[in-house]
């Protein structure tokens, strides 16, 4: 369980407290106006936004001073997904092994994870030799090697269309419940939150609130997501 | 596997060996060791005879030669310093790091020079080269230089002899006129350059009409390039001279060595290697007198010279008049 | 524990920099005997300034009309014209003025081109000679810097200005102007630092005593005075000059690179009618009087061909020896800084600069009073050499790198974070990649300094480690002018090509 524990964040004016937790494999969409705070409710989550206040715990142990790489989560960020000096297999492959020394099983987990992802065969691929849609499977398909229990979307698909992003978004869910892990994903497209999350999280007024099962939002919406919707 | 240590062992012998060899370090400046200069004639000369290895360290010009001798004062590791001038050599002496050399004086200067510590190799007479082809009427005096309208490149006195010389010609010739013909000489250089090789190489690409150098310069071109257009202008002031001399170091290890060193270069053998790779004149005219197209050069019946002490007083004054004229 | 080397050795890079460059005048002024300053010296302080001054403006705002003209303007031989800008820089200080000459003295075309035509003659010999050559050396330079510049506005800006119906004058103000006072501060103040120490230019062209530069003052002191305490009270006015102008301008201005990533190619708004027309005339001239210099060096060097001494290929393949290794290791104590800058540890950008203003006579001079009691100097020649000219050419390397390491930093920092990249897979899987193109740029920059580079060897070297420049110098000091030159021409293209190989290799590793 990942429980943000009386979480202050505080950036000059900006100001966002967040109290609640997200079960095992539980799909959670973070929502919000624009500038609310929601990616930096991410990053903090990651470790590359510092707390005020409060603590960010996985199975109740405290991962204040934990790195990002070594927390037990996969980030996709808006872009500058994949290293596009390296090939696809190197980009999959530091999720194995940040040195790369990979032995033949190891490889054969990339091509694998290539082809769960629809990429079988373009290993030897740059990445600015992909499409948009490509660079995002080939970036879930590192978070899967990775195999970390949480994964964390700051709206890596919102430059892709809405049919190759339904896709993706389809694909996040079916490998998510494959490795059983956690989803946070943040989006401003209330759509993306009722194909995709069971939960959502409404960022609004300096407040993360609690999640809420999706439906039950937006049945009834509060006043901060009415404006936010129009 | 038993090969190893003894081919250690025989290198050790030949470190022992060579170390057993002893070694002259010669200070000296750099177009003198050069592999057209005289040094490696002279080292092949010596090493013959010496039974020893002649090492050159080499630092720029004649004037660096004296800052890394004082550079390294006491503690030097070199035993001979080949190449000093003798507007510095008071300078050189006041140091204390210097020995007497107890060779006999250089018999073809044309002026005599006797000093306990310094020991002349070779010389010339400043004077103003030109090329005969482009300049037919050259100036036959620093005053009428002066008075023309002729470009001149000379060197700057405080980082190179030739321009320490000609400030010091000046002062001979001129005493306390010699600001006045500053004065008057100031619309005729085009620019000072910190060297020789500057203000040489300028007027050979045309820079100039004349170029602060040596009577001994157009053999060079006659000799080496078969090119007889340049020729130095002989003035009615008289010439100063250059002097070259070389000195012992007090704290040599080798002094015997060095004796023998500095009576080579006073010999024939080392004097006839002068003329043709440093062009200037021997400090003793060998046997075999002097190479063919030596003869063609000018010979100014003046020559002028300040005594050691005397050039050491009037320096840092002389400097700062010229400096002082050129400013203006 | 990677980190940790990392930060261990930034800080020993910084120390090693500060005991060369501060160390070094320290060592000399303790061995001074007198401390005082003549009227002379004073006058030459007053030079320095101006000539740097008069160098550095010049440059900057010549630079403007041909960046400019290269950034909107495409053409055939645009990317030779852009390269080119890189040689001067590149060019031995000697082998320059000699190049000047031949094109500006008063035997060259330009003069004789004047008197042809009934005009009176242009003297290259005074202040405004040791100007010309000083922005034939450093415009290309500031050039690359601007061109950067416009490079780095995004092409959406001049699009967004012409959707708005701004003509180029209203661009030129809304957009390149903000543009120009981010970027010429900086570009101006390197010119200036770089002129504050010029030695060879002011000392040839300068025309007598009263082109004194305060490195001119530092030699003669060393030399002929022996004056150990004038050249050291000298070398920390410089110094203190020196420092003023890198802490003034890192206040006022951003991190600007030294043209590395010249790859991107945004196409820019290019106005016709008589702007076309001055963008031609701009890039042409320039292209005049950044290449017949060269020419003339090229000329002077092939006659000679003949008579080329037989230690030459020893000389130039010691020089490149120390070309190589000196880049390489400037390269590396760069990128360690760059690094360690990148982490937080700011202030290593000042020990990063120290060399800019520090004195490469005095630490020379440094250098050989600490070496002398225990080894014969000359034993240490090339180390030395290697070690002095790694010391001056990182500036130069680590302003190539920090942009683009600033960069790598902003776009993939926290990715590699994500992803626990640290340590030698950060720097072999990210770094070295990402900074391929300005290290490459920046190592071939270090060589060909290095190779030109007179400064320290000529304090050390013995008769068996003669360098190409030092050989050149022995030539002409032998009346061998024509072999001189043609071992400058051999000298100059081995500079390029070692500029050219590292750069190469450099883009090759970069494409991505």
């Amino acid at each position: 369980m990942l429980t943000l524990d009386g979480v202050e964040i505080e950036q000059g004016d900006f100001r966002l407290t967040a109290d609640w937790s997200v079960g095992a494999g539980e799909r959670v969409a973070i929502i919000g106006p624009s500038g609310a705070g929601k990616s930096t409710l991410l990053m903090a989550v990651a470790g590359f936004v510092a707390l005020t206040a409060g603590r960010v715990l996985w199975q109740g142990g405290d991962l204040a001073g934990v790195e990002p790489g070594q927390r037990p989560l996969s980030v996709l960020f808006q872009d500058q997904n994949l290293f596009p000096h390296l090939t696809l297999a190197q980009n999959l492959g530091l999720g194995i092994d940040p040195d790369l020394r990979l032995d033949t099983g190891q490889k054969a987990r990339v091509a694998a994870a290539l082809a769960r992802v629809g990429l079988e065969g373009m290993g030897a691929r740059r990445p600015g030799q992909l499409s948009g849609g490509q660079q995002g499977r080939a970036a879930l398909a590192r978070a899967l090697l990775r195999a970390r229990p949480v994964l964390l979307l700051d709206e890596p698909f919102a430059a892709l269309g809405p049919a190759l992003k339904a896709e993706m978004l389809d694909l996040v869910a079916e490998v998510a419940s494959e490795s059983g892990a956690a989803v946070l994903m943040v989006t401003h497209d209330p759509a993306d939150a009722r194909r995709f999350a069971v939960r959502v999280v409404l960022v609004a007024e300096g407040v993360a609130q609690a999640p809420v099962p999706t439906a039950e939002l937006f049945a009834n919406p509060p006043e901060a997501l009415r404006r936010y919707l129009g | 596997m038993k090969t190893l240590p003894l081919a250690a062992g025989l290198a050790c012998l030949a470190t022992l060996a060579a170390a057993e060899t002893p070694v002259l370090t010669v200070m000296t400046y750099d177009s003198f060791a050069a592999e057209w200069g005289p040094g490696p004639a002279i080292e092949k000369g010596f090493e013959a005879t010496c039974g020893c290895d002649l090492r050159y360290v080499t630092a720029g010009d004649g004037a660096a030669l004296l800052a890394r001798v004082q550079l390294e004062g006491a503690g030097s590791d070199a035993d001979v310093v080949v190449g000093l001038d003798t507007n510095l050599t008071a300078l050189a002496a006041g140091t204390g790091l210097f020995a007497p050399h107890g060779q006999p004086p250089a018999k073809s200067l044309p002026v005599t020079f006797d000093h306990p510590l310094f020991l002349p190799f070779d010389w010339s007479w400043f004077a103003f080269v030109y090329d005969k082809t482009k300049l037919a009427a050259p100036p036959a005096s620093l005053e009428a230089l002066a008075a023309s309208d002729l470009k001149i490149l000379i060197e700057d006195p405080r980082s190179s002899t030739p321009g320490l010389g000609l400030v010091m010609w000046v002062k001979a010739a001129y005493g306390d006129r010699a600001a006045e013909i500053w004065g008057a000489l100031a619309d005729n250089i085009v620019t000072v350059t910190p060297g020789w090789s500057e203000a040489y190489g300028m007027f050979l690409e045309g820079e100039a009409d004349m170029v602060l150098s040596y009577t001994t310069s157009p053999a060079y071109h006659l000799i080496a390039e078969k090119d007889d257009s340049k020729a130095a202008a002989p003035f009615a002031e008289g010439h100063y001279l250059q002097v070259e001399v070389a000195g012992k170091l007090a704290a040599t290890d080798q002094p015997a060595l060095a004796d023998a060193f500095l009576a080579y270069l006073g010999s024939d053998a080392a004097q006839a290697v002068i003329p043709e790779t440093n062009w200037m004149y021997p400090a003793s005219t060998p046997a075999a007198g002097l190479p063919k197209g030596f003869e063609t050069l000018i010979q100014p019946e003046k020559s002028l010279l300040f005594s050691s002490e005397e050039a050491g007083t009037l320096r840092a004054k002389a400097v700062e008049e010229w400096q002082t004229a050129l400013a203006k | 524990m990677a980190d940790r080397l990392g930060k261990i050795s930034a800080v020993l890079v910084a120390l090693i920099l500060a005991a060369l460059t501060l160390g070094s005048a320290a060592v000399t002024a303790s061995r001074a005997t007198s401390w005082s300053l003549t009227p002379a010296d004073w006058a030459a302080l007053r030079f320095t300034l101006v000539q740097a001054a008069l160098s550095a403006g010049i440059s900057a705002l010549l630079a403007v009309p041909v960046a400019r003209a290269l950034a909107r303007r495409r053409f055939r031989g645009r990317e030779a014209v852009i390269r080119l800008m890189a040689a001067p820089f590149l060019l031995p200080t000697v082998v320059a003025v000699l190049g000047l000459l031949a094109v500006f003295g008063r035997a060259g075309p330009v003069n004789q081109a004047l008197t042809w035509l009934n005009l009176p003659g242009f003297s290259i010999y005074g202040l405004h000679g040791v100007v010309l050559a000083h922005v034939f050396l450093n415009l290309p330079l500031t050039v690359r810097f601007v061109l950067q510049g416009w490079f780095a506005v995004p092409a959406e800006r001049f699009r967004l200005a012409q959707s708005l119906g701004m003509g180029p004058a209203a661009q030129f103000r809304h957009l390149e102007l903000p543009m120009l006072r981010s970027v010429l501060p900086g570009a101006a103040a390197v010119v200036f630092l770089l002129c504050l120490t010029s030695f060879a230019v002011a000392l040839t062209l300068g025309g007598g005593p009263k082109a004194s530069t305060l490195e001119l003052a530092i030699y003669q002191a060393l030399r002929f005075d022996f004056d150990l305490g004038r050249a050291a009270l000298l070398a920390a006015l410089q110094f203190a000059l020196c420092g003023a102008v890198v802490l003034a301008t890192l206040r006022v201005t951003q991190p600007t690179g030294f043209g590395a990533g010249l790859g991107r190619e945004v196409p820019v708004f290019a106005p016709g009618g008589w702007r076309l027309w001055a963008d031609g005339i701009a890039v042409l001239l320039t292209v005049g009087f950044l290449a017949a210099p060269l020419l003339a060096v090229a000329l002077a060097g092939l006659s000679g061909m003949g008579s080329l001494p037989s230690g030459l290929w020893a000389a130039a393949g010691r020089s490149l020896m120390v070309a190589v290794i000196s880049a390489l290791l400037s390269a590396m104590a760069a990128l360690v800084l760059v690094l360690a800058v990148l982490r937080g540890a700011r202030w290593l950008e000042a020990a990063a600069m120290l060399p800019l203003a520090a004195s490469g006579l005095v630490m020379g001079t440094g250098l050989f009073l600490i070496i002398h009691p225990l080894l014969p100097p000359e034993r240490l020649a090339l180390p030395v050499t290697v070690l002095v000219n790694a010391v001056l050419a990182l500036p130069f390397l680590y302003r190539a790198l920090l942009p683009e390491a600033l960069a790598m930093q902003a776009d993939y920092g926290r990715l590699a974070e994500s992803l626990n990249l640290r340590g030698f897979g950060r720097l072999r899987w990210l770094v070295l990649p990402r900074l391929a193109r300005p290290l490459g740029f920046g190592t071939g920059l270090a060589a060909a300094l290095s190779m030109g580079d007179l400064g320290v060897i000529a304090l050390f070297a013995g008769d068996r480690a003669v360098t190409l420049p030092l050989l050149i110098q022995r030539l002409t000091g032998a009346y061998r002018m024509e072999a001189a030159a043609s071992a400058s021409l051999l000298l100059l293209l081995l500079s390029f090509a070692l500029f050219w190989a590292f750069d190469r290799m450099g883009g090759r590793h970069a494409d991505a």
